[in-house]
């Protein structure tokens, strides 16, 4: 077997690539790192300068809005004993890390998703790619994106958006592919453009999957807050890494408990989103 | 009857399902069936060179089971499915060359579409589902409120224009449907087995509705349906489909007197006569006697011709009373003259009662029910032995009505029957 083919240099190829990529996007990558820096700094300075008691009743009176009575419960609770543990500027850090990622995720994933439902080449196309982002270890594609953008937060962003952003593409397209063919073949039949069709019918029914697909995002992106903390970005996982590192049992947990409840109260909160908008 | 405008005219319309249409389209031509093509080609035979005109105002139903090419063939004639061959026009306009921009033009302007589903948005209220043909084409908000109320209040669902969809009974969402293709104000409205999700007597309430609507609209409407009740309770002509051929299309009467061939024959057997044929259909000569006439004429008539009592009309044989021969026995004794001795207490019908309800005074009355036209002219008289003998599908027993064609139309049946 060894004899019949050479070894595809493989790894060769891809060094290459990416030296090409560093050199001749340069600027590119740059430009891309200042904003994404300016981006996230600045949401945590702003989140920083509410005080933390203030911050954590707006969040609880969202939760009672988006969600219920128990969950504003929980988010009160929840946000006092993180401050109570020495852990609320690590979670400002975090949350502003995430809530880009997320943001991004979006801006990318739904106009993607959109695209994909709407033509099925562009779906045969990303589809594979999707799979590649979802499976591909996160550390492989922290390599590159060290390469491009130097350490700190901005490469976590990045490996943070490449996997969470599937989430979101995948259940656009699927909530929009979900919409009852009789419907679309009745705004066909009152003669909608495409735009129409897209913006009176299919979004707004393909909205409560949409966000469950915006909810699984945020998920990821909190998942990958430890891996992100490994190329330098600031916040819970830092603290989770260096407590891994140095061998604490109980900082370890403390800062992952903090993590937790972070996740709990993101989630309950953006289920309730699509939830609501349903019923009403 | 009088020359019709052409709406809506297809032209050996073919739509064949699958990979080697055009072979199909071949196959098709030379005479292979739906079985053999599919063998052959493995492309499924959606529609079968249909051919017909729908004129201005009518209802044109087209009928068949699941599986003939019916919905297949509606969806032809706005392109919400291409065909693969043949040609429909709308007003003279072939809507299957069309570009995008005037196919939509065409389908906001000129057709709707009411779904078996109702297809309604669940998301937007009643009044919003209704507002939606007006709302993609751009009219402003106060005019399309003011016309999707006007609409909703045609299908009696005034005050429901804030509820959401699933709060509806299916019905009433239907009406919703119906009030949304209305809405539009097209001259064609296509109606994809309309009625066939609801309950047969929610479904009979919907027909008559809708005949009801059409008699003061006078759409083009195309109708699909599987339900041959349905189909010659509404339909004014109707083509019946099997296989993605149509194998006849006539007048409701038509097709069930003379069926074309076996399929149309074995599909209407099992029709109910007494929904189908009306007091035209069965009536005898009615023996009249004029009132001027004294009662020993009348009395001398009804010996002759054995019977016991006879109707009295005037000259222009408007219908004012019954006598029997016992009563012109004595006014002949008495000197009475007959209209002293006449029973206005008379039963009488339309002519386009249908039979079956018309079942009961037949049963009771104890002379022959008359049968009279709008201005009380007696046309003819109901003999329970003629009845019977044309609900057994004694052809004998039942009238031809070659003469007057137009008497057969489903508006004026729908209106006995809701009388």
């Amino acid at each position: 077997m060894e004899g019949l083919l050479p070894k595809l240099p493989i790894a060769q190829w891809i060094d290459v690539f990416v030296d090409w990529l560093t050199v001749t996007f340069a600027v590119v990558f740059d430009g891309i790192t200042i904003a994404l820096e300016g981006i996230v700094e600045g949401m945590n300075s702003l989140l920083s300068f509410i005080p933390s008691y203030i911050f954590m009743i707006i969040l609880a009176l969202i939760a009672w809005k988006i969600a219920n009575k128990g969950i504003a419960l929980f988010t009160i609770i929840g946000l006092f004993l993180i401050d109570n543990i020495g852990y609320w500027s690590g979670m400002l850090q975090t949350l502003s890390l995430v809530v880009t990622a997320v943001i991004i995720s979006i801006l990318i994933g739904l106009p993607l998703g959109i695209w994909a439902s709407q033509k099925n080449a562009v779906r045969q196309v990303i589809t594979p790619m999707l799979d590649f982002m979802q499976t591909m270890p996160a550390f492989v594609y922290l390599i590159p994106a060290i390469f491009f953008f130097n350490i700190g937060v901005v490469p976590g962003v990045v490996a943070s958006v490449i996997f969470a952003v599937p989430p979101t593409i995948r259940l656009t397209i699927l909530g929009i592919k979900q919409v009852p063919a009789d419907i679309i073949e009745a705004t066909e039949a009152f003669g909608s453009t495409t735009g129409q069709r897209l913006f009176k019918v299919q979004l707004p029914l393909a909205m409560p999957t949409i966000m469950a697909g915006i909810n699984q995002s945020i998920m990821l992106a909190l998942s990958m807050v430890v891996i992100a903390s490994m190329v330098g970005a600031p916040g819970l996982g830092a603290d989770v890494y260096r407590a891994v590192t140095q061998i604490q049992i109980g900082k370890g947990f403390e800062a992952g408990l903090a993590i937790v409840v972070m996740a709990i109260i993101l989630d309950r909160i953006t289920q309730h989103i699509g939830v609501k908008k349903q019923k009403n | 009857m009088k020359e019709r405008n052409i709406k809506i005219s297809v032209k050996d319309v073919t739509k064949i399902f699958g990979k080697n249409a055009k072979k199909a389209v071949q196959l098709l031509k030379e005479g292979k069936d739906k079985n053999e093509i599919l063998k052959k080609t493995g492309a499924t035979i959606g529609v079968n060179q249909a051919q017909f005109d729908v004129y201005e105002g009518e209802i044109f139903v087209i009928m068949g089971l699941s599986g003939s090419g019916k919905s297949t063939l509606v969806r032809t004639l706005n392109r919400l499915i291409n065909p693969t061959s043949g040609e429909v026009y709308i007003d003279g306009k072939e809507i299957t060359k069309m570009p995008k921009d005037q196919l939509r033009e065409t389908r906001r302007k000129k057709i709707s579409m009411v779904f078996q589903k109702f297809a309604l948005l669940p998301h937007r209220t009643i009044l919003e589902n209704t507002e939606y043909g007006l709302e993609v084409q751009g009219i402003d908000k106060v005019n399309r409120k003011e016309q999707a109320m006007a609409s909703l209040k045609l299908v009696g669902l005034e005050g429901y224009e804030n509820q959401l969809p699933n709060q509806l009974s299916g019905g009433m969402q239907q009406r919703v449907g119906l009030a949304r293709a209305l809405a539009n104000d097209t001259d064609i409205l296509l109606m994809d087995e309309a009625f066939s999700a609801l309950d047969p007597l929610i479904r009979k309430d919907m027909q008559d509705e809708l005949l009801d609507l059409q008699t003061s609209m006078s759409k083009t409407i195309v109708f699909i349906t599987h339900d041959l009740d349905e189909a010659l309770r509404i339909g004014d002509r109707i083509a019946l489909m099997k296989d993605g051929s149509i194998v006849q299309i006539g007048t409701p009467e038509e097709i069930l007197m003379n069926p074309s061939n076996q399929y149309v024959e074995r599909f209407v057997e099992d029709v109910d006569l007494s929904k189908v044929l009306t007091a035209n259909h069965v009536m005898k000569r009615a023996e009249t006697v004029q009132v001027d006439k004294g009662p020993r004429v009348a009395l001398q008539m009804m010996k002759k011709l054995g019977i016991s009592s006879i109707y009295v009309v005037d000259k222009r044989k408007t219908l004012l009373g019954a006598i029997t021969a016992a009563d012109a026995k004595e006014a002949a004794e008495t000197g009475k003259t007959l209209n002293e001795i006449l029973d206005m207490n008379i039963q009488k019908v339309g002519g386009e009662t249908l039979l079956t309800d018309l079942f009961d005074q037949v049963s009771t009355a104890t002379i022959p029910v008359a049968v009279v036209d709008v201005t009380n002219r007696i046309q003819g008289i109901l003999v329970r032995g003629a009845v019977i003998g044309a609900l057994a599908g004694n052809n004998d027993a039942i009238n031809d009505f070659e003469h007057n064609p137009t008497e057969f139309t489903s508006e004026k049946l729908s209106k006995e029957v809701q009388n």
